[in-house]
């Protein structure tokens, strides 16, 4: 393969490469920097890039490969978004109130990378704090569509979604709240997994919304998918949120097919305001598992959906609420140091974050605040039960479930940024799988409009499995995920 | 709709400091949004039990066994003001 095609390979590709010494990572890792350097200045997906440091790991992986001690991702570049703890190495957060923080710790799941030899090459935009769908609310720039750069490439995990669709590495970690690393993997025309709550410690990601959060990979290919949650699932003792649950070999499940499966089509999913051309692409790509010989179940009803969003608005800027309390300008971070406490306090944070994080952050404070906590927070909880039990019931009469990831492909950058409930909805379609705490994937499926739609599926809790096994029958029968954009 | 008042003692709840112009911003922002959150309403929630979290688990333990923390020194290099291995801060008593 030319040298100026490297970045283009799937990791499991370049695996092969070099594990049969075709390739060095050393030659990968500057090819991906090559490439970064010439389309970073249209996509913007990074907010630090770690050139000198990438290739010095890439080096200690060949040596790691010479020796015999190979791992499975020993060598591949990868890019993380910023708001997972890098040691040493700027950690944003997407925030001028985290702009110099550099962590003195890595998060479990850049540990997990690094000690099988993977190379950092940089970490990506974000909306600041998690808190956005296009990367729009980044404190620094926007990032933009590499299918069309005058779109947004989604978000949170925009710069995660851009970077890897650009060729600026082989793969990426996200973060999904709401839906943010599978909505902007649907709108960039990559893989994104939302595992299940428990399924990957997030030690070491700043906490937006604890109870939803969860970290996963984007990947140009549901295999790629399998191979990077190998290595970043699994029970960590420093976060005591992630389940003492064994975690399977998920290539394993990989060619097994759709033979049997009961996919269920929620018609809740269909909603108003979903673009006729992604209902049409979505509905072929339906067609297609059909064909493949799945059971397709039209009967399944998930109606508590639709309060879904409203439930969501409540308890993640709730719990936002609370997480961001920690930055008050005297551990770490942005710092405004006026006479007294109060002063200083009140200072820092009307300084140091930007106008969505204070919308959220008085959203939940008033959710939760004396006199509207039943009304708001409770009763928000509440709807979460039920939709979790529909849920649970709809599993019993399928396997999974398969919907559009957004109502939209990618939208121009600045077409949403004003009108608040407009972005709000952009995520109304991923956010129940966050409400119950399942896995859901979105893969590429087609194109709408020039840009790439998004299918995703869902599945019961710790059932990666089945939605990788679909997944990688759908890629078996599609070219879709082969497609790159032109930059 | 909220009002300004009301917006005011929500951000000093939340110890953010707003601008008198942040304020009207945040007024029509947040009662737009919790315009929506009256959807909620129409959900019949009798007898339905909160759920704060998604997991399986209750109730996590671990044995207390000490073990080496991250170093002061590398603690402390992002703190805006130290003193003496502490962090400094502006006096609260008089």
């Amino acid at each position: 393969m030319a040298g100026d095609q490297l970045h283009q390979l799937r990791l499991h590709e370049a695996r092969r490469l070099l594990e049969s010494h075709e390739l060095s990572a050393r030659d990968l890792t500057e090819a991906c920097l090559a490439r970064l350097d010439s389309v970073e200045p249209y996509v913007k997906a990074m907010i630090s890039v770690c050139a000198e440091e990438a290739l010095q790991q890439a080096s200690a992986a060949d040596r790691m490969r010479a020796a015999g001690k190979a791992k499975p991702l020993t060598g591949i570049p990868f890019i993380a978004k910023d708001l997972l703890c890098t040691r040493g190495v700027r950690t944003t957060c997407g925030s001028r109130m985290l702009e110099n923080f550099v962590p003195p710790h890595n998060a479990t799941v850049i540990d997990r990378l690094l000690e099988q030899g993977s190379v950092l090459i940089g970490k990506t935009n974000m909306d600041e704090f998690a808190m956005g769908s296009s990367t729009e609310h980044s404190a620094f720039y926007p990032s933009c569509n590499p299918w069309n750069l005058d779109c947004v490439p989604g978000g949170s995990s925009g710069g995660s979604a851009a970077g890897l669709a650009a060729g600026e590495a082989l793969f990426a970690l996200g973060t999904d709240t709401g839906g943010s690393i599978r909505q902007p993997a649907s709108f960039c025309g990559v893989v994104g997994m939302k595992p299940t709550y428990g399924r990957v410690s997030r030690y070491g990601a700043v906490a937006f919304a604890s109870s939803l959060d969860q970290i996963g990979p984007l990947t140009r290919d549901i295999q790629d998918c399998a191979v990077v949650m190998n290595v970043i699932a699994g029970q960590c003792e420093k976060d005591s949120t992630s389940a003492p649950i064994e975690v399977p070999d998920y290539t394993a499940f990989l060619g097994r097919g759709v033979q049997g499966l009961r996919i269920g089509v929620p018609q809740e999913y269909f909603v108003e305001g979903l673009q006729p051309d992604v209902r049409r692409t979505i509905e072929d790509a339906i067609h297609e598992l059909e064909n493949m010989g799945a059971t397709i179940r039209r009967d399944i009803s998930l109606p508590s959906t639709k309060y879904a969003l409203a439930a969501y608005y409540i308890i993640a800027p709730s719990e936002a609420s609370a997480n961001l309390a920690r930055f008050d300008g005297v551990r770490y971070g942005f710092s405004r140091q006026l006479a007294t406490t109060e002063e200083s306090v009140l200072a820092t944070r009307g300084e140091g974050f930007g106008a969505e994080v204070k919308r959220r952050i008085m959203l939940g404070t008033h959710a939760l605040s004396s006199g509207y906590y039943d009304a708001y927070y409770v009763k928000a909880l509440k709807v979460r039960h039920i939709i979790r039990e529909e849920f649970r019931q709809a599993f019993e009469q399928c396997d999974l479930l398969a919907m559009p990831t957004s109502p939209t492909v990618a939208f121009p950058i600045g077409s949403k940024i004003h009108d608040l409930m407009q972005m709000y909805l952009s995520d109304i379609l991923t956010i129940p799988a966050n409400i119950a705490g399942i896995p859901a994937l979105s893969l590429p499926c087609g194109f709408a409009h020039g840009l790439p739609v998004g299918l995703q599926l869902m599945a019961s809790s710790f059932r990666e499995d089945l939605l990788l096994q679909v997944g990688h029958a759908f890629q078996q029968a599609s070219e879709w995920h082969l497609k790159q954009p032109l930059l | 709709m909220l009002s300004n008042e009301q917006v005011r003692h929500i951000a000093w709840l939340a110890r953010l400091g707003v601008t008198d112009a942040e304020v009207e911003r945040f007024r029509d922002d947040l009662s737009i949004v919790l315009e929506h959150f009256h959807a909620l309403g129409e959900v019949n929630t009798d007898h339905v039990p909160a759920a704060a979290h998604a997991s399986r688990l209750q109730n996590v333990f671990r044995e207390d066994v000490p073990q080496p923390s991250l170093p002061f020194d590398e603690v402390l290099a992002n703190a805006p003001s130290t003193q003496d291995s502490c962090l400094r801060v502006p006096p609260i008593l008089e």
